[in-house]
């Protein structure tokens, strides 16, 4: 299948400037909340110091915390059940609902879901999830995809949703009242809370010492599924653990302040045992994760909490569009974990990036984005994951650049070609030159010049 | 011989993980202290979309659940006994109609407006959360300044499940537009009061 | 101080007047200044683009012109960058680490090591200040606004002691004007926009000029104002602390 490139995207995308500077500033009005919020605490960098570190900890214990989460959790009643990848994560939920003989579910946001394309799976089996997040319900209605982990729909004007709304929920069409379409979601969601039989939920934290899970929300959405459904099932990856309940002091501070500048989602909902009657399930999906560990130069990626402050950071992002990204995990994390999941697939990624390191400034628990961004840049290459055309212009480049006359020549023939025939350069198949003006090309060079006058 | 997908993915993180490295030394005494806990709670809680209750809070507390009883809408009041099996087994379709719940929390925190209420508070872990009009009572000195102490008092891992609640239920997912009252309660109310009722 | 003057490849060809500067303002400040002769190019595009493998010979070429040199100054900060994470081949690793320990961008030279207090130079124009990326988050040339950290500039303290110039910043302050190196052309459509949306905040401030510490950056706006058709020039950093009335 052809997928679209980022930069092809990005240019669609762009068209419709009007709309790309409203998306633009929509995100930067994110990060500036995150910015206030963060800056009300003289503490914030020791924190992101003590989160990064804790995570650092738990990778490098991790099989051993592991262990002791599924201990905890089996003993206080959690069935758990482990799935190498995402076909694996798919077949035990399709079994869990087929053998209980479920119709209907509710799920709560899970970026591992979407990961594993779950969804798509059940419906081949016949069987239909609603999302019940906002956003999610939103894009869902419209048969599309999440374009933000957080903010679902964050590419969508009221209008859009108005009309979807209109088409499937019968609102009043034409009335673009967040406040009303909010209120007909609730009202339609309600009953289907109630009558669900199974929810799904992910995990934001799994606690290793306790076998507890903790599920962050703002609309209360994971919560009125699961307490009302007499099965739920939490899907996390194994890099979700964190060693102690105290550390969630620490988590719990950093990310609702690093994902929309609150001090805490409304909701932090920390599970510990089914309620009397219920099944509850945990999957543990690793789906490359383990893969990723053993890459000592990116798996500091893993350290994620899902937070998106670096996609509201993100001037490529944010005029470009998560769907320019082709992947569930968009932005500046997601370019440096998709390629583990598919090198191919997203060599583009790490190359939607200038390396101006802001979203490695926003991470809350301190992943080093724009280094790994370059450095797997130069893994793309050496797997041979670039047009032949710029690998051979480079290495037209290099000889160039590493000869001192060579340089000195090309250089001075290239400016007399520049001012004695611009258009060999100012044309449409420069791309340099599709929006700006060529710089002038000097007489003299500056050796030239120091030649003369020093 | 063929390995379960359990064994599979321990084998490959143990074999994949990197050195072990220290847990940090987290002196919690770095951690933001309030001069008036109280005050930045309340005002958390109105920012949240909130409403807090702390001059006459005894006098308006009665007046609040009068009021709400007069208006002969389904209530719950687990104020005084919440281990109270009245709504324990109830199912979702019976607790749909709920329009008030008043409930106690254990703690709440000066930094968020955050409040900690465990199993044995809400009888039914729906409660919180399917209510219209979410009513909260707090002690005023189980306010702690921030996450940090909280879970150094309570014990989270305690009971069966608990939840820290900060606020009506809302969302921004429509054009960044806040709205209160998205699928949990569309409205809170606390009240502050300073020793056992 | 003996420096050995590092002059970027693409200023030597096509913004010779930045060097000239450079230059200029180093001796002007009691500097020793040479220009090893046979200098070409840091690597950066090379490496930037995933091709790292391909900078052996600008590395060894870098290594022969500047070993010795006590200090190595460069107008610019993605290139000095370059030099101090990615320069990896020499004859002698020992040359390395010297050079990756002495080489300095302009600004941090004359606030850190030469500790310049005041300067001869005299620019009355409103003039808006454009925060080059590499510099500030990988140098440190600046504070930076994701960070809750105590203010501070190195190029701003030095425009301070400018007479007669107005420095105004953009909201923005530290956003990417999008040039990325091979991305201006690999992602067009992206790189314009975004050196459109900061070439936008400054002229929102009304400014006659945009001034930054890396010509990158400023190449880059000064293709799209020229394109726009606009009066605002750009200027490097070094031109205008060398400018006397």
């Amino acid at each position: 299948m052809n997928v679209k490139q980022h930069a092809e995207a990005a240019e669609e995308f762009i068209r419709d400037e009007a709309r790309t500077d409203w998306h633009d500033e929509t995100l930067w009005f994110v990060r500036d909340k995150r910015d206030i919020a963060v800056n009300k605490l003289p503490e914030w960098e020791i924190l992101r110091d003590w989160a990064s570190r804790i995570k650092d900890h738990t990778l490098s214990n991790l099989d051993h915390y592991l262990k002791s989460f599924e201990e905890k959790a089996v003993s206080n009643g959690i069935i758990v059940h482990w799935a190498t990848d995402a076909e694996d994560h798919n077949r035990i939920i399709h079994k869990i609902i087929a053998d209980n003989k479920i119709d209907k579910i509710v799920k709560s946001k899970s970026m591992l879901t979407e990961e594993c394309h779950l969804n798509e799976y059940l419906q081949s089996k016949g069987i239909k999830i609603l999302d019940s997040d906002l956003g999610e319900y939103i894009v869902q209605l419209r048969e599309e995809t999440p374009s933000h982990i957080v903010l679902p729909a964050i590419h969508l004007k009221r209008q859009d949703v108005s009309e979807t709304f209109h088409e499937h929920l019968n609102t009043e069409k034409g009335n673009y009242d967040p406040q009303y379409l909010a209120g007909a979601a609730r009202h339609h969601l309600r009953e289907r809370f109630i009558e669900a039989d199974l929810a799904i939920t992910g995990v934001n934290f799994a606690i290793a010492e306790s076998g507890s899970f903790v599920v962050c929300t703002n609309e209360g959405n994971a919560d009125m599924g699961v307490h009302a459904a007499n099965i739920h099932i939490a899907c996390m990856g194994i890099e979700k653990l964190i060693p102690k309940t105290d550390h969630l002091g620490v988590f719990l501070r950093l990310l609702a302040r690093s994902a929309t500048g609150q001090p805490i989602t409304t909701y932090s909902s920390h599970f510990n045992k089914p309620r009397p009657g219920q099944q509850m399930h945990m999957v543990i999906v690793d789906n490359g994760r383990s893969r990723q560990l053993g890459r000592p130069d990116f798996r500091n990626s893993l350290k994620c909490i899902r937070c998106a402050a670096c996609f509201n950071t993100c001037p490529v992002y944010r005029k470009s569009g998560g769907h320019s990204y082709h992947s569930a995990v968009a932005g500046p994390i997601g370019s440096i974990l998709n390629p583990n999941l598919d090198m191919k697939a997203n060599s583009d990624l790490p190359f939607a990036s200038t390396l101006c390191g802001s979203c490695s400034n926003v991470c809350p628990v301190k992943i080093d984005i724009h280094q790994q961004l370059w450095k797997w840049r130069q893994i793309i290459v050496a797997n041979g994951n670039v047009e032949k055309g710029k690998k051979v212009g480079m290495q037209g480049m290099a000889w160039v650049l590493s000869n001192p006359q060579v340089y000195r020549i090309s250089g001075k023939i290239g400016r007399w070609v520049m001012r004695t025939f611009p258009f060999m350069l100012s044309n449409r198949l420069n791309a340099w030159y599709k929006q700006r003006e060529m710089p002038r090309a000097p007489e003299k060079s500056f050796r030239d010049w120091f030649i003369e006058n020093k | 011989m063929i390995m379960s997908s359990r064994e599979t993915i321990l084998k490959a993180v143990a074999m994949n993980k990197p050195d072990l490295t220290d847990l940090p030394d987290m002196d919690l005494s770095m951690t933001i202290q309030y001069a008036d806990c109280k005050q930045q709670f309340v005002d958390m809680v109105e920012a949240s979309g909130g409403k807090a209750f702390y001059q006459n809070s005894r006098q308006d507390l009665l007046n609040d659940l009068a009021e709400v009883k007069a208006e002969g809408k389904f209530m719950i009041n687990l104020l005084e006994n919440p281990h109270t099996e009245e709504w324990k087994n109830l199912k979702a379709f019976e607790l749909e109609g709920l329009d008030t719940c008043y409930l106690r929390a254990e703690l709440g925190v000066a930094e968020s407006g955050a409040m900690w209420i465990s199993e044995k508070q809400m009888s039914n872990r729906l409660i919180p959360f399917i209510c219209q009009h979410l009513v909260i009572v707090l002690n005023q000195a189980d306010i702690v300044n921030n996450m940090h102490q909280a879970y150094q008092q309570i014990d989270a891992a305690a009971e069966g499940f608990g939840v820290f609640i900060a606020g009506p239920s809302k969302t921004a997912d429509i054009e960044q537009n806040l709205v209160i009252g998205a699928h949990g309660a569309r409205s809170m109310r606390v009240y502050l009061i300073d020793n056992e009722m | 101080m003996k420096v050995g003057l590092f002059i970027p490849c693409y200023i030597d060809q096509f913004y010779p007047d930045v060097a000239i500067a450079t230059y200029q303002l180093l001796k002007k400040l009691g500097c020793e200044v040479s220009y090893p002769m046979d200098q070409t190019c840091c690597g950066q595009p090379m490496a930037n683009s995933g091709f790292s493998n391909l900078t052996k010979g600008c590395d060894v070429n870098f290594v022969k012109n500047f070993r010795g040199f006590e200090y190595i100054v460069a107008p610019s900060g993605s290139c000095v960058l370059h030099i101090k994470e990615h320069l990896k081949e020499g004859a002698d690793p020992s040359d390395l680490q010297k050079i990756r320990e002495s080489v300095y961008e302009l600004s941090e030279f004359l606030v850190d090591i030469l500790k310049v207090t005041r300067l001869e130079a005299s620019f009355p124009h409103k003039v808006g200040m454009h925060v080059s990326c590499h510099g500030q988050r990988g140098l440190h040339l600046s504070s930076m606004s994701e960070l809750v950290a105590p203010e501070f500039s190195k190029a701003e303290q030095l425009l301070n002691m400018v007479e007669g110039l107005e420095l105004l910043k953009p909201v923005r302050v530290d956003e990417c004007c999008g040039f990325g190196g091979a991305f201006c052309v690999f992602e067009e459509a992206v790189s314009v926009k975004m050196g459109k949306d900061r070439i936008k905040e400054h002229l929102v401030n009304d400014v006659e000029f945009i001034t930054a510490g890396d010509t990158s950056c400023l190449m880059h706006l000064e293709g799209i104002l020229n394109r726009q058709g606009s009066s605002v020039k750009t200027i490097h950093l070094a031109e205008i602390l060398n400018k006397v009335l």
